[in-house]
């Protein structure tokens, strides 16, 4: 067993993963639609690996260029995740406040 | 195997594992808020995962680390600062925006490996066909997003208008133009290595020539459907650095992502090629129904209180004026007065209020309106003919009854909140004009129906002290 994936191996995987997206989204109350979509496109920011893999491989042959171009990437990426994930906590918390905690902001 | 390779492997699939079950638990109203914040620590444990097998296999070289530190530093920041300044209002154009940085991000990579084919997968694929196929659709898809995503945004804030000739039929030769030009691109950047950034530039184009000439209404759809395209693009990158987990989470949020779409598509009864390929919506509506409104009776927040005084059971229908207006938490005063008063208060949430499926949930969630007050389409439309007083809160096409009457209206067929069965229906609103959709709506010139015309906040705020001063609830609802 090698770290190589094959293309045999990533074909299945991504066959697998896309079945396992249609099943685990059947009934969503259309309440969690906005969430739902802020999380999900928060996770679509997990190219925060490839990017990470491309500054970390880019290091020993000193190709400035292209750890700059990683960093980008991974400026952009973390962006998305850390954005993504705070901002979907940030309307889920509404869902779960208790009305007798009622505190008027303006 | 070493243990490093042992351990990315652990980490690897307990990461999966947790993003599948966040996915999952983020379509339930209990659970979704630790979902979230799963998926969250799955994402920090593939990362960790990442480092700790580079850490095993060779280190991290000390200019590689500042770049890393680098991007975190400045990405993260910016992005949890973006999320915790925007409104909720915004909600829309912040998951666009989020979006497209996702999309740039996989671009980016594949732009890397293509100039630098060195740093690619370890695996077969190394340098083959089957990678320029992955940098191929990497970048492709990814431009679209991020561009896509970029034009959605501008238009959800006004910043960005229609130009006249994208509604004409012209749009499509240039988009089919573009496409074009990008398929000859990836062959010729499959084939022989030429062709990448006629690629980049003429797949951003195409995003954008898509998604411009898409109304507002629709915009929804189009977010959810580049939300899609961003996990595809994020599996394109995984099979260019030869990464399963990135596979596997891309294709995850690609397929949840379409079906997201199908689900937003059959709410607004309008289908995904239409909403794609049939142009704004008002554009065709406006010869047809653009006539003058007739017959319209119009009253004062006053003459509005004294109705509701006697009122058994209300329902408010908010829509996106509601919220442009800011008057989530005065109609949560006006409604506690009303409950004090005896009555049954409700709120009819239409499955597209706001500018996104559940975004008005949200919004009102934010003003700590019960959640048990917030009823579905489905189940509180037999309720209308047993409603006292319906108001209607800056919604206009969700309560167009010619959306079920008249099939000759572009609303045709789309589910409305039947509200005109209410006794007595107030409709607050500005002023005359068309909603999202651009049409007339019959609702105004009903008999049953009252037009307060007026800013929702403003109206709503001395519909609350005319009700005080009715003695409606007489001890008045505590505010601050």
């Amino acid at each position: 067993m090698t770290d190589a994936l094959t293309l045999n191996d990533a074909l299945w995987v991504l066959l697998l993963g896309s079945l396992l997206g249609l099943e685990l989204i059947g009934k969503v109350p259309p309440t969690l639609h906005t969430p739902l979509m802020s999380g999900a496109n928060a996770i679509s920011g997990i190219t925060v690996l490839a990017a990470l893999t491309l500054i970390i491989k880019a290091g020993p042959s000193g190709n400035t260029t292209l750890m700059v171009l990683g960093s980008i990437s991974l400026g952009f990426a973390l962006f998305n995740v850390i954005g993504g994930f705070l901002v979907t906590d940030r309307m889920l918390a509404m869902f779960g406040r208790k009305p007798s905690r009622r505190q008027e902001k303006n | 195997m070493t243990t490093a390779l042992v351990l990315k492997y652990a980490i690897e699939l307990v990461a999966v594992l947790l993003l599948a079950l966040g996915i999952k638990g983020l379509s339930k109203v209990r659970s979704a808020r630790s979902a979230n914040q799963l998926a969250a620590a799955a994402m920090a444990l593939a990362v960790v995962g990442v480092l700790v097998n580079y850490l095993g296999a060779g280190g991290i070289d000390g200019a590689a680390w500042i770049w890393i530190i680098l991007g975190t530093v400045v990405g993260g920041l910016l992005g949890a600062i973006t999320s915790q300044r925007v409104p909720m209002t915004s909600m829309p154009e912040t998951v666009a925006l989020f979006n497209g940085c996702g999309g740039m991000s996989s671009l980016l990579v594949a732009l890397g490996v293509a100039l630098y084919p060195a740093v690619g997968s370890d695996g077969e694929g190394a340098g083959s066909v089957v990678e320029a196929i992955s940098i191929v659709v990497s970048v492709f898809v990814g431009a679209i997003t991020f561009s896509g995503s970029i034009v959605a945004m501008g238009k959800l804030q006004g910043w960005l208008d229609t130009p006249a000739w994208m509604q004409s039929k012209a749009r499509h030769f240039l988009n089919i133009a573009l496409a074009v030009i990008s398929l000859v691109a990836a062959i010729a950047l499959v084939g022989s290595g030429n062709g990448l950034w006629l690629l980049v530039i003429a797949s951003s184009l195409l995003g954008i020539g898509v998604t411009l000439s898409i109304g507002g209404a629709d915009m929804p759809v189009v977010i959810s459907l580049l939300n899609s395209y961003s996990g595809v693009a994020a599996a394109a990158a995984g099979f260019v650095v030869g990464s399963q987990l990135l596979i596997v989470a891309g294709a995850m949020v690609g397929s949840a992502g379409l079906i997201l779409t199908q689900v937003m598509c059959n709410a607004m009864n309008r289908s995904l090629t239409n909403v794609l390929f049939g142009g704004a919506l008002g554009a065709s509506a406006n010869q047809a129904d653009q006539g003058e409104y007739q017959g319209i009776t119009s009253c004062s927040p006053e003459e509005c209180a004294l109705t509701l005084e006697t009122a058994q059971r209300v329902v408010f229908v908010p829509g996106y004026g509601l919220a442009v207006a800011q008057a989530q938490h005065i109609v949560r005063e006006v409604a506690e007065l009303l409950e004090a008063g005896g009555a049954e208060v409700a709120y009819a949430i239409h499955p597209v209020a706001g500018r996104m499926p559940g975004h008005m949930n949200v919004l009102l969630a934010e003003a700590d309106v019960p959640y048990e007050q917030l009823i579905e389409m489905e189940a509180i439309n037999p309720e209308f003919p047993r409603t006292d007083v319906v108001i209607v809160l800056g919604a206009n096409d969700v309560v167009n009854p010619q959306a079920r009457n008249d099939a000759s209206s572009p609303l045709y067929g789309m589910p409305v909140l039947n509200v005109e069965e209410a006794t007595t229906v107030f409709v607050v609103k500005r002023g005359l004009s068309a909603g999202y959709a651009g049409i007339k709506n019959s609702l105004f010139e009903r008999p049953n129906t009252s037009m307060v015309f007026g800013d929702a906040k403003k109206v709503l705020t001395s519909l609350a002290a005319e009700l005080r001063d009715l003695g409606v609830g007489k001890t008045p609802a505590k505010v601050g």
